[in-house]
C-alpha cells in the first residue's frame, strides 16, 4: 500500500509516466507484476554497477508489457528479478499479490523464453516441452495431452521426435515457447526472443506471438531494443535507460507524446529544435525557436515563461510548403526509401531538420537539393520537452 | 557429360595427393606409437608362450606354463590341479580398488570441477593451475605424503587422539583402505580436469532454464548436467580406471607386502620371481581386463544415453 502512495507520489513530484502510473494504478487488484522500488546492485564498492534504480512498474493481467530501451538499460536486469535468477538489492515483486522478491526459479509460476532458447541438447522436442510439466510432478496422461496441445498450438506436431539441434532456428524458437508455456504460467517471460532470427522470420514470429498471447490469456512480458517490435506488439511499453523507467504507456501515447527526450530519440526519429517558452496561456505555451519564429503548443505540467526547453517535431508530421511556414531552409539532402522520401534541410539557425513525406502518386513540383524551402507543420506536432 | 571434364579430374587428382600427403605427415606418429605400444606389446604376448629361464628372461621353446599358473597351480604334494587363490584375490583386490577408487574420484572430482567451472574466467586459470601442482612432484613422494597422512602415528591418528575421539590409532596402514586413499589422491586430477573441460563447454544457460521450469537443484543435476557432462564423466572414469588397475607403486607403499595388487605381482615376476612369462601373461590379463571393463562400461553408458532420447 505504502508503495502504491509512493508511486504516485513519485508521478506527481516529476510529472512523468503519468498516464501510465495512473490507470495502472487503478487497475492494481488484477495486476500480474507489481515491481516496487526495486535496485538492483552488481558487484561492491568501486566496482559496483547499479544495473536498476529504484523502479517501480505494474503489469496488468493478460497484457502484452514491453521493457524496451538500449542495451545495458536494465530491461534484462528487471526480466530476470522477476525470473528469479538474480534477486533485488532492495524493493520488492510481487506476483499477483504474494511476494516473490527471494524465491528461488522453481518456486515461482513464471517461465522465461530464453534469448538462445536455451533447449536442451540431450532431449527430443517432446520431452523438452514435457521437461517443466514433469518437473511439477503432473501425471504421465497429462503431460502426454499438454505436450501434444502444445505442439499443436505453436504448429510443430510433426517434428515432436525430432533433436533440437535437427531443426531450424525458428522451429527452435516455437519450442522453447511452448516448453515456456506448457506449464501454463502465470507471466510468461521473453528475452529478446526474436532477436536471433532473420527478418522475414521475425515478422511472422511477432504475429505468432500476439496469437499465442491471445490464445492462451497469459501476460506476457517482452524485452526487447528493437522499437518497432515494441510499437506494433506490445499493449503498452516502459521505456527504460541506465537502469530507470522513463515512461510507461501505450505504443501511442509513447511515440506521440514522448515524456523526455531521450524516448523521443530512441523511439522513431525525431527533430530536436531549442526553443523558449515566451508566453503561457491555458495550458498552451507559445514558443519562440532557436531560428526565431514562434510556434504553439501544448504545454506539459510546470513550465513557466523564459524556460528553455526542446521542442521535438516527427519527420513525418511536417511538410515542405509552398507557403510560409513555420520554418525555412535549405535542402541539404534527398533520400528515396521507396514509400517515402527524406528531405534533409539545413535550417537557417544552422540545425539540421529531417521532414519524411509519402510518395504519392500525384507528387506535386520535384525538389532539388538546394533549394530553399519552407517547412510547415500544427502546432500539435509539437512536443515540448524539458531540457 | 559433365563428370568427366578436366577440372573434375584435378580435383580428385589433388584430393589423392592430400590423402598422400596426410599418410606421409602422420607416419612419424605411427612408427612412435608402433615401436612404443604395439612393438613391445607383441614381445610381451610371445613372451607369455615361451618358457622362463632359471636366472630370469626367457628360453625359446614354446610351452603354455605361464598361462595356465595365471588361474591355476598344481598342488606342491599331490599334483591335483586347483585355482591359484592367490592370484584371484589378487585379481579381485585390483578391479575392486579401481572400481572404488574411480567412484570417490568421481564423487570427490565433479564437485570440484563444477566448482571451478563457475568461477570467473580468470579465477578458473588459478584453480586448475593448483589441481596440476601435484603433478609436479615425482609420484613415490606424493604417495609417502600420503603414508604420512594416515599412518598410526601420522597427522589422522594424531588429531583424532588429541580431540579425544579414539584412544588407539585407527589402523588405515597397510590395508586396501590405505591402497584406494593413496590412488584416490593421486588420480584425482585425471578424473577432475576432463570434467572440468565437459562442464566449462556445458551452456550454463540450460541449467537455468531448467530451474525455471520447476526443477530443483537435484533434478537439475540429475536431468541436466549429469547428462551433459556424461563425456566428460566416461573421459575421466576411463582414466582413472586404468592405472588404478595397473597401480604399481601406491599399492607397494601403502598397501604393504601383503596387499598386493596385479601390479606387484606382475613387478614381483619379472624381479624376485624371475618368471617371465609368468609376468608376461599377468600384464596380457591386465590388458585383457581393462579392455572388457571399457567395453561394458561404454556399452552401459550409451544404453543410457539411448533411454535419454
Amino acid at each position: 500500500m505504502a508503495a502504491k502512495q509512493g508511486l504516485r507520489r513519485q508521478a506527481g513530484r516529476d510529472g512523468r509516466c503519468t498516464i501510465g502510473q495512473q490507470s495502472s494504478a487503478a487497475a492494481e487488484g488484477d495486476a500480474a507484476i507489481v515491481a516496487e522500488r526495486v535496485t538492483k546492485v552488481f558487484g561492491e564498492g568501486q566496482d559496483a554497477v547499479r544495473a536498476l534504480d529504484d523502479v517501480s512498474v505494474t503489469i496488468r493481467q493478460n497484457e502484452f508489457f514491453t521493457l524496451l530501451g538500449p542495451s545495458g538499460c536494465g530491461k534484462t536486469t528487471l526480466l530476470r528479478l522477476i525470473a528469479g535468477f538474480d534477486h533485488p538489492t532492495r524493493g520488492t515483486i510481487l506476483l499477483q499479490g504474494q511476494d516473490i522478491s527471494h524465491l528461488p526459479p522453481y518456486q515461482r509460476s513464471v517461465n522465461t523464453v530464453f534469448q538462445s532458447y536455451a533447449l536442451f541438447p540431450h532431449m527430443t522436442v517432446g520431452q523438452n516441452i514435457a521437461f517443466g510439466l514433469e518437473m511439477l510432478g503432473k501425471p504421465k496422461a497429462e503431460i502426454a495431452g499438454t505436450v501434444a496441445a502444445m505442439l499443436k498450438l505453436v504448429r510443430m506436431e510433426e517434428l515432436r521426435d525430432r533433436r533440437t539441434d535437427q531443426i531450424s532456428g525458428g522451429q527452435q524458437q516455437r519450442v522453447a515457447l511452448a516448453r515456456a508455456l506448457a506449464p501454463r504460467p502465470k507471466v510468461l517471460l521473453l528475452d529478446e526472443p526474436l532477436s536471433a532470427l532473420d527478418y522475414k522470420l521475425r515478422k511472422d514470429m511477432q504475429i505468432e506471438l500476439k496469437r499465442l498471447q491471445n490464445e492462451t490469456g497469459i501476460t506476457f512480458i517482452f524485452v526487447t531494443h528493437d522499437q518497432e517490435e515494441a510499437l506494433t506488439m506490445s499493449d503498452r511499453i516502459a521505456v527504460m535507460n541506465r537502469g530507470r523507467i522513463l515512461q510507461i504507456g501505450s505504443p501511442r501515447e509513447i511515440y506521440d507524446h514522448p515524456a523526455e527526450r531521450f524516448v523521443a530519440d530512441f523511439i522513431g526519429d525525431t527533430n530536436f529544435l531549442k526553443a523558449e517558452i515566451v508566453a503561457v496561456e491555458g495550458g498552451r505555451a507559445r514558443l519562440r525557436l532557436g531560428t526565431g519564429r514562434e510556434v504553439e503548443a501544448d504545454l506539459p505540467h510546470g513550465m513557466a515563461p523564459g524556460a528553455s526547453v526542446t521542442a521535438a517535431i516527427r519527420p513525418e508530421h511536417a511538410r515542405i510548403g509552398a507557403e510560409r511556414g513555420e520554418l525555412s531552409g535549405t535542402i541539404e539532402n534527398i533520400v528515396y526509401f521507396g514509400t517515402d522520401t527524406h528531405y534533409h534541410v539545413r535550417l537557417e539557425g544552422g540545425s539540421g531538420f529531417v521532414v519524411r513525406s509519402q510518395n504519392l502518386r500525384d507528387s506535386a513540383e520535384e525538389l532539388r537539393t538546394g533549394q530553399l524551402v519552407e517547412i510547415c507543420f500544427k502546432s500539435d506536432a509539437v512536443q515540448v520537452l524539458r531540457d | 557429360m559433365a563428370k568427366n571434364t578436366p577440372t573434375t579430374g584435378l580435383v580428385e587428382e589433388m584430393q589423392k595427393r592430400e590423402v598422400r600427403r596426410s599418410w606421409l605427415l602422420s607416419a612419424p606418429a605411427l612408427a612412435v606409437l608402433f615401436a612404443a605400444a604395439s612393438g613391445p606389446l607383441l614381445i610381451v604376448l610371445v613372451y607369455s608362450f615361451l618358457a622362463g629361464g632359471r636366472y630370469g628372461g626367457v628360453e625359446w621353446q614354446l610351452s603354455g606354463k605361464a598361462w595356465f599358473s595365471v588361474i591355476l597351480q598344481r598342488d606342491i604334494f599331490d599334483d591335483t590341479v586347483k585355482l591359484a587363490d592367490a592370484h584371484l584375490s589378487i585379481l579381485w583386490r585390483s578391479v575392486k580398488l579401481s572400481f572404488l577408487t574411480t567412484v570417490t574420484t568421481l564423487a570427490v572430482g565433479f564437485p570440484t570441477a563444477y566448482f571451478i567451472a563457475t568461477r570467473s574466467a580468470r579465477n578458473r586459470n588459478v584453480w586448475l593451475f593448483m589441481i596440476t601442482i601435484p603433478f609436479w612432484t615425482n609420484l613415490l613422494i606424493r604417495t609417502f605424503a600420503i603414508l604420512e597422512v594416515i599412518r598410526n602415528e601420522g597427522i589422522v591418528n594424531t588429531a583424532l587422539r588429541l580431540a579425544g575421539v579414539t584412544e588407539q590409532p585407527i589402523q588405515i596402514l597397510y590395508t586396501d583402505a590405505a591402497i584406494m586413499i593413496g590412488m584416490t589422491y593421486v588420480y584425482l586430477p585425471l578424473m577432475v580436469l576432463p570434467l572440468y573441460a565437459a562442464m566449462e563447454r556445458m551452456d550454463f544457460r540450460l541449467v537455468e532454464a531448467a530451474y525455471d521450469l520447476y526443477a530443483t537443484r537435484l533434478q537439475v543435476l540429475w536431468r541436466v548436467i549429469i547428462p551433459l557432462v556424461k563425456p566428460g564423466i566416461v573421459a575421466g572414469s576411463i582414466l582413472v580406471f586404468i592405472p588404478s588397475l595397473g597401480a604399481f607403486v601406491t599399492p607397494r607403499v601403502l598397501g604393504g607386502g601383503k596387499n598386493m595388487m596385479l601390479g606387484n605381482l606382475i613387478e614381483l615376476q619379472f624381479g624376485a620371481g624371475r618368471n617371465w612369462p609368468l609376468g608376461a601373461a599377468l600384464s596380457i590379463t591386465l590388458l585383457a581386463v581393462v579392455m572388457v571393463a571399457l567395453l561394458f562400461y561404454v556399452r552401459t553408458v550409451q544404453r543410457g544415453s539411448a533411454r535419454a532420447r
